[in-house]
Parts: structure tokens; sequence; C-alpha cells
């Protein structure tokens, strides 16, 4: 396996300014991608991987995506300096040869001159006449147009809750359940911050942080960490551990693009899902087990309703009466009590949505939520918020 | 100045991050103008503006004066970590693009999805005013 002669190079462009008097820095990106798609005949709309570095201003490549209206299926943000863009051009090949994505966009661009000089304003970030050369915070490209109203995950995330519940009459009670499964698992976690089963009674009584989200449909704030090490086939056979083999990734960014025909009512998820089970070649009625990014209830809800458990709208129905709670429901999820019971580290639950299918599909789940032959698991997280900008990430492993 | 003040009716904003590409917008909301960005190329509208159309990509964004009316798409009352409970949602302009913004002025228990609203600035902390919406 190698990407010798597995992608080309289309287009290229570079940017005449050498002083960037009254750009911003995400139209200088976007400038250059337009004059590289328009040097290889592309338009915007055949791009579906985007490569940026530290210099792309905002949040990982969610910012600019979003600015430039991309539709993505593959993205990557590493961050190596000024080589990072030889390294991308790597990586695009990789992704390319791997067929995640078939047109991949490289960008880079910056204004450290002009910053420097107080001209072209960066607006609000370090400095305030703009960000030093190499950090881009400054000129995140929405933030003068939505950190100004008070937005936090609490109510970016009761805004989607309560447009779903207008839509499809999801109810709190709904939501409630997710938190009442997280914690008949939590139970069982000696490392859980809180082990108590709740009702939905508790959940519903618990204070109003955002509406409609109770302090119990938020997950918790905790320190913490985790690490996965994946491996080559020939390496995995060589160890002493089950054999958990990894047949599928989707990943997605999603935002307002613009703001035309904003719907909150789904995630990413509706295009990383379809993308990992069908290079898995399984679908969502195979899963044994669950690993759903908790940060809300509503958002297990909706992902679960994305990654095709159930129809969208039906959630509610779905994750009621205990149908996610391990040895009750048909589909057990997040049996190490989650990020609404067990923990959140650094405020980013994705790592131990890996960790706790993984423990799952070796067997190695606590016995009280252990699923029997478990041979088949999904992982799948949202980062950002979902509703403003995220990215959405699948990952569907099999114990072989 | 201890004495006893009457709590804040609405929650303070502080100065948006202003550049070059929004510049004309921050501008034009300090007289009370509301404006949004049309592709002269496809014809859309698009929020937030942008120098380039986040659909078609052509550099032909123009600014055009919007009466800033629309209907609550969705919202969410914050009550934690504020002194004064406060509502973020989205309009849905007539226009077609979704802006992010607080709802302001009205009873906030009363707020609807699809409730008619329509601009109005806020003072900030030291920088322009910036747009947010009442029910009309």
């Amino acid at each position: 396996m190698s990407i010798k002669g597995k992608a080309y190079i289309a287009g290229v462009f570079e940017h005449p300014t050498r002083e960037a008097i009254g750009y911003t820095t995400p139209q200088l990106h976007a400038e250059c991608a337009k004059g590289a798609l328009e040097d290889a005949g592309l338009s915007k709309d055949d791009i579906d991987g985007y490569f940026c570095a530290g210099d792309a201003p905002g949040f990982g490549a969610m910012s600019m995506a979003d600015y430039m209206g991309l539709k993505l299926r593959h993205m990557d943000s590493t961050e190596t300096g000024g080589s990072s863009y030889i390294l991308h051009v790597g990586h695009a090949a990789e992704a390319i040869a791997a067929g995640k994505c078939s047109v991949a966009l490289i960008t880079l661009a910056g204004r450290p001159r002009t910053a420097r000089m107080g001209m072209g304003g960066g607006g609000g970030g370090p400095g305030r006449g703009g960000p030093p050369p190499g950090a881009a915070f400054g000129e995140v490209p929405e933030a003068g147009f939505e950190n100004i109203y008070g937005g936090s995950t609490h109510n970016t995330y009761g805004m989607c809750a309560m447009r779903h519940m207008h839509d499809y009459g999801t109810t709190s009670e709904q939501l409630a359940w997710i938190k009442v499964a997280a914690s008949h698992h939590a139970q069982w976690n000696e490392h859980a911050m809180l082990r108590e089963v709740v009702t939905v009674e508790d959940v519903l009584a618990s204070p109003m942080i955002a509406t409609p989200l109770h302090r119990m449909d938020c997950c918790v704030v905790s320190d913490g960490g985790g690490a996965v090490i994946v491996v080559s086939p020939e390496v995995a056979r060589s160890l002493n551990r089950p054999l958990v083999k990894i047949i599928g990734a989707g990943e997605a960014p999603k935002g307002p693009r613009g703001g035309n025909d904003l719907d909150l009512t789904y995630s990413g998820a509706v295009w990383s899902g379809p993308a990992a089970f069908a290079e898995a070649g399984v679908t969502p009625k195979d899963m044994k087990y669950a690993s759903i990014y908790d940060s809300f209830t509503i958002t297990v809800l909706m992902q679960l309703e994305d990654l095709g458990f159930c129809k969208k709208g039906d959630g509610g129905k779905f994750v009621a009466d205990g149908n996610l709670i391990s040895g009750v429901g048909k589909l057990p999820f997040n049996t190490d009590g989650g990020g609404l019971c067990n923990n959140h580290p650094t405020n980013r639950g994705g790592i131990t949505k890996v960790i706790e299918a993984v423990r799952q599909l070796r067997g190695e789940a606590h016995p009280k939520v252990q699923v029997p032959n478990c041979d088949l698991a999904i992982a799948h997280g949202t980062g950002g918020s979902l509703g403003t900008r995220h990215g959405a990430a699948t990952v569907i492993m099999e114990r072989e | 100045m201890s004495d006893v003040q009457e709590a804040p009716k609405t929650r303070r904003i502080p100065a948006p991050a202003t550049n070059t590409e929004s510049l004309p917008f921050w501008e034009a909301a300090k007289e009370g103008r509301f404006l949004i960005k049309r592709c002269g190329e496809c014809g859309k509208a698009h929020w937030y503006p942008r120098a380039l159309c986040p659909y078609c990509f052509s550099a032909d964004t123009r600014w055009e004066e919007s009466p800033g009316e629309g209907v609550i798409y969705t919202f969410s009352v914050m009550f934690r970590n504020t002194p004064v409970p406060y509502a973020i949602g989205y309009v849905n302009l007539d226009e077609g693009p979704a802006v992010l913004t607080n709802f302001v002025d009205c009873d906030l228990a009363t707020l609807e999805i699809g409730q008619r609203v329509k601009v109005r600035f806020q003072e900030t902390e030291g920088g322009p005013p910036v747009p947010v919406f009442a029910p009309v």
C-alpha cells in the first residue's frame, strides 16, 4: 500500500498581494481557493476534502469551511507550522487513495504585515490591531456576528432541542430517558462522577439551564483524559489483546453555510454515519452497542436519528422506556455512564466514546453492563455546537 | 455605590469584533440601518456578510438594506451564569438567511417559534450597536 500514483495536483494559485490592506484573512483564504479552483477548471461544489493549519481562523477547519460554504466528507487541520501544507498534500493523497475524498482543497493565508501595521483590523483578538503572525484567533469570520449574543453550548443545543420539539413533538420526558439510561450504567462505574440512579421526574425537577434543557440534560464538567493506539493488522496479531478491527469511518462538518434553509434538527451524522456504514458494509440494525456523544440529552437523540437507528423525528419514542439501558433495551449506549454521568474530559467527549466501545468489543465492560457477544459497535461524536457549526465523526468497529 | 439599583432588564452586550470585511455593516448599524449581503451573480442573500458568496464563490457580493423582518426559527432562554435571563435564537429573515441574535423588549416566557420579529439595534460596551430582534 502506497500513495504512489494515487493522487494528482490539478490546481494551484499564489495570491498576488504582499500587503493586504482592506482584506481579512478568511477573505484571502477564499480568494486563494477560488484561484486554485479556476486554475484546475473545477467549481467550489466539487470540493469534498479541506485541509488547513493554524493560520486558518476559527475552530479547526470548521469556521473556514462554513465561511466558504464547503460541503465536505473529509477534513484535516494538522498543524506543523510552515510545513503544514506540504504535509497536507501527503495527507490529501492518503485520503484520496483511501476513497475518503476526491477533490481536496488546501489553503494558506494570512496578513502579519498589515496586521502589525494595525490595518485591516482583525478585531477582538489578541492585540486588537490583529493577530500576531501565525495566530488567527482575532479573525474568526463569524465572531463579530455571533459571539456577542451570549451563545454557550447550553443555549445553542437548547435551540436545537426547542426546534426538534416544535417539528417532531419531542418531549422533555423523552429527553430525560437518555439521562436515566446513562445513570443506570454509571452506578456500576466506580470512577463515574454521578453514580446515583435517577428518574425521569428527577431530570424534569432539576433546575432549568437553557430552555428546554434542565441541569440533568447536561453533561458533567470533568478533568481527565484518554488515549487510543491504532495499529496495523500485523501488529494487532502480534499482541496479546482481543482484535478490535476498524471497519468504517465517516466525517462531516455542518454549519449555517450562509444561513439559507437553516435546519437545526439534524447533525452532520446524516453524512458521516452513512459513509461509515457503507464502508463497513453493515447497518445500524447490526450494531450491538453504541457510544454516542452525550454533551446533552438532545445530542444523543438527534445523532441516533441521523445515524439511522430510527426515523427522523422518532428519536423521542426510540429512547423512551429504557430502550438505551444495557440488558433492558434494544440499543445499549454509553455503558460507562457517558458524559452525562461519568466524565467529559476537557469538555471533549470523543475519546471516551471510542474507549467504552473497545471495552464492550473486548468483553471488558463492567459485567452488569457488558453486552453479550458484542461483536459490532459504533462510536459517534459531534464537536463544536449543533446550534452553530460542528464536526461529526463516526467509527465502526468489529471484534474479530 | 451600594444603593439598591434596579436590576438590568437585558444582558449587556460586549463590543463586536469588526474588520474591513464587515465595516460597512457596522457603519450602517450606527445609523440604525440593517444591511445584508446579496450575490450579484447567483442572486442569493447570505448571512453573516462575506466578501465572497458562500453559494457560488463570486466576489460580486453587494450590500443591501433590509427591513430586518422575519420569523423566529428557534430560541433558548438562558438562566445559568447570568444576572438576567436572556434569549438567544435564530430569525429567518424574509430575504432567506437565518440570523443568530438575541430577542429583546418582550416577556421571554411568551416567545414562540414562528413569531414575527423585527430588527432593532442595541448599544454595546464600547463598540457599534448590534442587531437584536423584538416581536412586532
